[in-house]
């Protein structure tokens, strides 16, 4: 199979603009992928799919990534004049000091895309998308059209991470009902607080219990008190 | 009045049968239950097992899985009772003519199991049904669920026509029905049926 350079080039070559970027994975497997612009990624999924060389034909697993917003705390070296009275005489000298500056990166959502080949027996190609942000701008394209074994996953996608596939035949919850309104694998996700019974509580789910307990005793003290 | 056991082996050598009302009924409850022909996931496996030669349910008379609640009486709560399966799981029972019984079977049946503390999985059934005999176990061996019928057929063996323990069908003021869970925009609304379930005290 090409390398994923000769087929970002490829790319680059039949769809103008693709702006296909390359993300590599840090990890032994080094499973690079590629970062597709949503403007352009139907195009390019197309392309992918029915290029006689490449021939991904076969779509095996649509998954999503939250990226929480991430809070980045960084030591900068900042110069900055000092004025000193040094034996009755003012003197500005230039210091250099070390600051702790904070600065939050905006989180997102991303999809993740396996592409095979059957025709040609080869893969995986990883595509990825990025949402704008994780509230309003979570709008992606669907590669429905492109793979139709993408509906369901796509459909799961949706309901677990909250992302919204522009173009999706049939966009509803798969898993959870129709009503529910959260998105559980998203990392800020809290479940239902039933947490009465835990006969064996420990780490988290004793913390929960815990607080759970709390609760309850708060909300029963004023009915206690006025009883008396 | 219970017949002394002694006297009724006599009288049958002597070719007279003497029983009371409430042994003939409870045998004739004890002896026929149907289960309800419905699997929720892998331990329904091991209660199709049940069912087959090899363990034979049938030799406790419950060989007929009825397809329909309507003409079932025992209800094997077999897997996984999912927060989006919960209120379907209610209203089959609901469904059901009493008497009727309840086999929560397994782990995820009785409490969740190992996904007890997942978002979708209820902490188990018998928070919105009255669960008759609970088994642990994931998933339990067939054996489990035959000591499990049979703990049922000696419940059900035990139990008064009148007064207090009394079946629920030969009491007027037990619920008939039993509210159906809604499914709300975090959970199941209400998290628990108040009336079935209560929290159970842990003691250390």
């Amino acid at each position: 199979m090409k390398t994923l350079e000769e087929i970002q080039a490829a790319i680059e070559a039949a769809v103008p603009g693709a702006g296909v970027e390359i993300l590599p994975n840090p990890a032994p497997s080094g499973q690079h992928s590629l970062r597709l612009k949503p403007e352009t990624a139907v195009e390019v999924a197309k392309f992918l799919r029915d290029d006689e060389e490449l021939a991904l034909d076969y779509l095996s697993n649509v998954t999503g990534v939250d990226w929480p917003d991430k809070e980045i705390a960084e030591k900068v070296k900042v110069t900055r004049p000092v004025t000193k009275t040094v034996e009755g005489v003012e003197q500005t000298a230039e210091e250099t000091v070390e600051e702790t500056r904070k600065r939050v990166e905006p989180g997102f959502l991303e999809v993740v895309y396996h592409l095979f080949s059957m025709a040609r027996r080869h893969g995986p190609v990883v595509l990825r998308m990025r949402t704008g942000n994780r509230s309003d701008r979570v709008e992606l394209p669907s590669l429905t059209p492109v793979w139709r074994s993408a509906e369901f996953q796509e459909r799961e996608v949706f309901d677990l991470y909250g992302v919204v596939f522009k173009g999706h035949p049939d966009l509803r919850r798969i898993l959870m009902w129709d009503g529910f309104k959260d998105h559980p694998m998203r990392r800020d996700y809290v479940a239902p607080d039933d947490f009465e019974y835990e006969p064996t509580p420990h780490d988290e789910v004793l913390a929960r219990a815990q607080a759970h307990r709390a609760t309850q005793q708060a909300a029963a003290a004023p009915q206690e008190g006025a009883g008396q | 009045m219970a017949v002394d056991e002694g006297l009724k082996i006599e009288l049958g050598k002597q070719g007279v049968f003497v029983t009371t009302l409430q042994e003939l009924y409870n045998w004739g409850r004890r002896s026929s239950v149907w289960p309800m022909n419905f699997g929720l996931a892998c331990c329904a496996i091991e209660m199709i097992a049940t069912t087959m030669a090899r363990y034979d349910l049938a030799r406790f008379g419950a060989e007929v899985f009825r397809p329909s609640p309507r003409q079932a009486d025992m209800m094997i709560i077999s897997g996984t009772v999912t927060k989006k399966m919960a209120p379907q799981v209610v209203r089959l029972y609901n469904q059901m003519a009493e008497p009727r019984y309840v086999i929560a079977m397994g782990a995820c049946a009785i409490s969740g199991g190992p996904f007890k503390q997942g978002y979708n999985v209820l902490k188990g059934i018998d928070r919105y049904i009255p669960v008759d005999v609970h088994i642990p176990g994931c998933p339990p061996r067939p054996e489990a669920l035959l000591e499990a019928f049979m703990a049922l057929q000696k419940k059900i063996d035990a139990q008064p026509l009148t007064g207090e323990g009394r079946p629920r069908h030969l009491d007027a003021d037990a619920p008939g029905e039993f509210p159906v869970p809604a499914q709300g925009e975090h959970d199941l609304e209400p998290a628990a049926n108040k009336n079935v379930w209560t929290v159970p005290v842990v003691i250390r």
